[in-house]
């Protein structure tokens, strides 16, 4: 049964009336129009819905909307900042990072949520943390790249 | 209702699409610049059309309607923005950024001056699909053709203006320049009030690409701004008024038909539209959470059918072989007997390869919506106007009444060629007189969309005790026959394409069988290498003479570093080669095998490729590595199971696909061919990983495998 409800999206409060077990993607999607947050898979696989819970990447496919709402959430939108873009997103636009583009928004969220816990993450670690995210175009030596050269400008630029 | 997924319609297979229908071309060319504004345009028509269209040495346009065989067309506005229409599709092989250089380039405009609408039927003209890697090789060249006459135009209309012959203009930077009196114009001010038409017949492209100033360089993806903030709109993205979410009630397995159901439960919901259509039953409803739970709560019997298991798909499709009276399939000169009888060592080997699935990370989707008996659809396919016109069939409707937009799609790689979404959600959209989205699951994308189908490959051959190839025989059951003939030297052989009925649903899938034929063929000759001890790039080499194919081999190998010495246990290396759709490639790998464990790790790979003259080289790289890395899951682990009509691995967690951890240190080295008109390079570089890899394994392990995937469980000591 729907359950009315309050969710801060990007900064914004929502008030939605869903059933509490809806996964929070479709409330994103659906209700709010963020589509920049994917489906690819429903089971949590492939990381194109990857948005920012509490500061932590989490697929937004496999998180009832009921435990989204006592945390801020942050979606691939509410990453620029007056018009500039995440170092994160302006890293993989500048590396190309990205062919039919349906898991870059996925793959930016997670970079952007291993960059705040690993400020300078080795070759390794990035692959370590993006192996729940598919890119079926292989462009994965690229967002490699790409994340390595987002750490070093949020480095650079005390971010 | 006809024509639904659920039946097991086979999708017009591998190069075998047939000729365009009749094509109704509507626009009228006052409706054209009505539409886009005053400027000059220009269409590139086929030859034969144009001898019906016009008058022999006439180029003019006589009739208010435009030639029907139209494919490309030019406009460039009174503000200076010039846009080309194609009907081909944008599905992440980066082809709006390729043809807007090209246009660019012969246009001599600024390439951010440049648009492209794509794949809008009532838009672009008929494009008969996105496949085959045919954009690069025939699109771009007609952009390339209509931008010159466009150029030429706006030069004409200088030359007026000025009173001068229009030899002495020169077109550069978006305007026409009179170097005598250096007066000049911008092609905006030159467009502005006129309503100039030219059509022309496609013919080869006219600047050298040696001459390419926009074209040929590494220009980024068109739009790409819009790809990292999220705000592109792919199809499964759009939202309409008051637009409700669909979903079809899928059979337990292929071919049960239903016998009865109750769907009372369902009726009762609110804001709930059911649809009962010939085998299709589908819901409606307000929220997508809300129709997968009127779905549930539809309860359906139904009576299914026994059918082939994976496990036993290969002797079946031996068994099932039609008999081969067509000619077509077979092509022999020599006489392969006579080849063995003087051989020096002879190899026979079966090769079996899986069904794969596309996968695509953008499940097919579709949004339709009806107004006054007209239907439009966003959709995410390869072949826009045969979806339109499967549509206006299924609907009973004029194909006009039909429009087909697709906005550029989270990737298909051949897999996106049907309109099973489309149809769909038009169906549910008709019935609930509201717009409809239907969005696949992952596990009906993975069940009910179609496969790269599997195959049995038998090669019989002959080798001279110098290293010479003395006969080749190769049999293709099933899989086709991309790829199919061997490139090598060889006076004595016989090759044969077996069809078989289809098994599972199955259609184009990125280098089509090339992939499988390539495998047994590189996998077959790195066998015969060892018989006759010579190191297999030598043993290529020998017997080959194409020198396209021997400057990949040898560029490959350079970079590389082959021959290797090996310097661990599990260490080993593999090559293998091929040449298709007029491109060219060869490719090294390195893997690393842990006896223990059984794990397999590809280390390295170095790939060769050469497309002719090169459009875009950061495209093009991104294409190379990417057909590299997405073919290592189709060589390494990727295979569908099935059993009973039920596809067991349907998910991401059981359908294994290449992610981070199996990316090896790739490199792509691109031989820039600018005396060869450029081919395209969506698929060719997907063909000789799996060889190359496999190839590999033998000289780390001396086991050879001859199936594919190669070890979706690993490679144990025996």
């Amino acid at each position: 049964m729907a359950k009315p409800m309050e969710i801060e999206v990007n900064g914004k409060r929502y008030a939605i009336n869903y059933p509490p077990d809806t996964p929070l993607l479709y409330v994103l999607r659906d209700e709010i129009g963020l589509t920049g947050t994917k489906y690819g898979c429903g089971e949590g696989q492939c990381g194109a819905c990857t948005v920012l819970i509490g500061g932590a990447p989490r697929r937004a496919c496999q998180i009832p909307v009921s435990a989204a709402a006592t945390k801020p959430v942050i979606t691939v939108e509410g990453l620029e900042k007056e018009g500039n873009l995440h170092p994160v997103q302006q890293a993989f636009l500048d590396a190309g990072a990205f062919q039919c583009a349906f898991c870059t928004t996925g793959m930016v969220m997670s970079s952007v949520g291993l960059l705040q816990t690993n400020a300078n993450p080795s070759q390794s670690d990035i692959v370590q943390f993006l192996q729940g995210n598919i890119c079926r175009c292989g462009t994965h030596p690229r967002v490699i790249e790409a994340v390595q050269q987002a750490a070093k400008i949020m480095q650079e630029h005390g971010r | 209702m006809n024509n639904l997924p659920q039946k097991f319609v086979a999708e017009p297979e591998r190069y075998e699409f047939s000729a365009a229908p009749i094509h109704q071309f509507e626009l009228a060319r006052r409706d054209f610049f009505k539409i886009l504004g005053a400027g000059i345009a220009v269409f590139v028509v086929t030859k034969n059309a144009l001898a019906q269209e016009t008058a022999p040495g006439s180029r003019s346009f006589h009739n208010e309607e435009l030639p029907k065989e139209i494919t490309s067309w030019l406009h460039v506005g009174e503000d200076g923005m010039v846009t080309g229409f194609t009907g081909k599709a944008e599905v992440g092989q980066n082809i709006r950024t390729s043809v807007s250089q090209t246009v660019a380039d012969e246009l001599r405009v600024p390439f951010a001056s440049v648009r492209l609408v794509m794949a809008d039927t009532s838009l672009t003209p008929f494009d008969a699909g996105t496949f085959g890697s045919r954009t690069t090789p025939t699109m771009t060249p007609q952009f390339r053709r209509v931008a010159e006459a466009a150029r030429n135009l706006l030069i004409g209309v200088a030359a007026k203006e000025w009173n001068v012959a229009p030899e002495g203009l020169v077109a550069a930077d978006a305007r026409v320049t009179d170097p005598a009196s250096k007066r000049s114009l911008t092609y905006a001010e030159l467009a502005r009030g006129k309503t100039l038409a030219q059509n022309l017949p496609a013919e080869d492209p006219v600047t050298p690409a040696a001459e390419w100033k926009i074209a040929g360089k590494p220009l980024p993806k068109v739009d790409g701004r819009a790809f990292v903030t999220g705000s592109h709109k792919y199809a499964s993205d759009i939202r309409l008024e008051g637009m409700l979410y669909g979903k079809a009630l899928r059979p337990p397995s292929f071919g049960a038909t239903l016998a009865s159901y109750d769907d009372s439960a369902a009726k009762a919901m609110s804001g709930v539209t059911i649809v009962h259509d010939g085998d299709f039953v589908g819901v409606a409803a307000p929220s997508a959470h809300e129709a997968q739970k009127a779905l549930e709560a539809i309860h359906a019997q139904w009576k299914e059918v026994p059918q082939v298991s994976s496990k036993e798909i290969f002797s079946y499709l031996k068994k099932n072989a039609e008999p081969s009276s067509n000619e077509r399939f077979r092509r022999a000169k020599g006489s392969v007997d006579e080849g063995l009888a003087a051989a020096a060592h002879r190899l026979e080997a079966t090769y079996n390869v899986a069904y794969i699935a596309h996968a695509p990370l953008e499940p097919r989707a579709a949004v339709a919506q009806w107004a006054d008996g007209k239907l439009t659809l966003w959709t995410g396919t390869q072949r826009p106007f045969a979806n339109r016109d499967e549509l206006a069939s299924i609907f009973h409707i004029p194909e006009k009444d039909v429009r087909v937009i697709v906005p550029d799609t989270g990737s298909a790689y051949g897999g996106k060629h049907t309109s099973d979404a489309a149809i769909e959600a038009a169906r549910l959209a008709k019935a609930a007189g509201k717009p409809v989205k239907v969005v696949w699951t992952r596990e009906e994308e993975f069940t009910w969309a179609y496969f790269r189908p599997a195959g049995v490959i038998e090669v019989k051959s002959g080798v001279s005790s110098d290293g010479k190839l003395t006969a080749w025989e190769f049999h293709n059951y099933h899989s086709g026959m991309s790829g199919i003939e061997t490139p090598y030297d060889v006076t004595n052989q016989l090759t044969q394409y077996h069809q078989v009925p289809l098994v599972l649903r199955s259609g184009s899938y990125r280098g089509l069988a090339a992939t499988a034929n390539h495998f047994a063929r590189e996998t077959h000759v790195d066998a015969l290498a060892r018989v006759a001890q010579i190191d297999p790039l030598d043993f290529r080499m020998k017997n080959l003479s194409d020198t396209r194919l021997r400057a990949v081999l040898e560029a490959a190998a350079k970079s590389f570093g082959w021959p290797q010495k090996k310097t661990h246990t599990g260490q080993g290396f593999g090559i293998a080669c091929g040449f298709e759709k007029g491109s060219y490639v060869a490719t090294c790998a390195e893997v690393a095998v842990d006896r223990a464990s059984g794990g397999v790790r590809v280390v390295k790979v170095a790939e060769a490729f050469e497309c002719g003259a090169i459009v875009n080289p950061d495209g093009l790289r991104n294409q190379v590595v990417g057909a590299i890395i997405q073919g290592l899951g189709g060589a390494l682990f990727e295979a569908v199971e099935f059993e009973n009509g039920r596809i067991l691995n349907p998910r991401f967690a059981t359908y294994r696909v290449p992610r981070f951890r199996d990316v090896p240190e790739v490199e792509a080295i691109l031989l820039d061919r600018k005396d060869i008109p450029s081919a395209g390079a969506g698929e060719t570089p997907i063909m000789a990983i799996a060889p190359a890899v496999g190839n590999a394994l033998f000289d780390a392990t001396g086991i050879r495998l001859n199936n594919l995937p190669l070890v979706p469980n690993g490679l144990r000591a025996a």
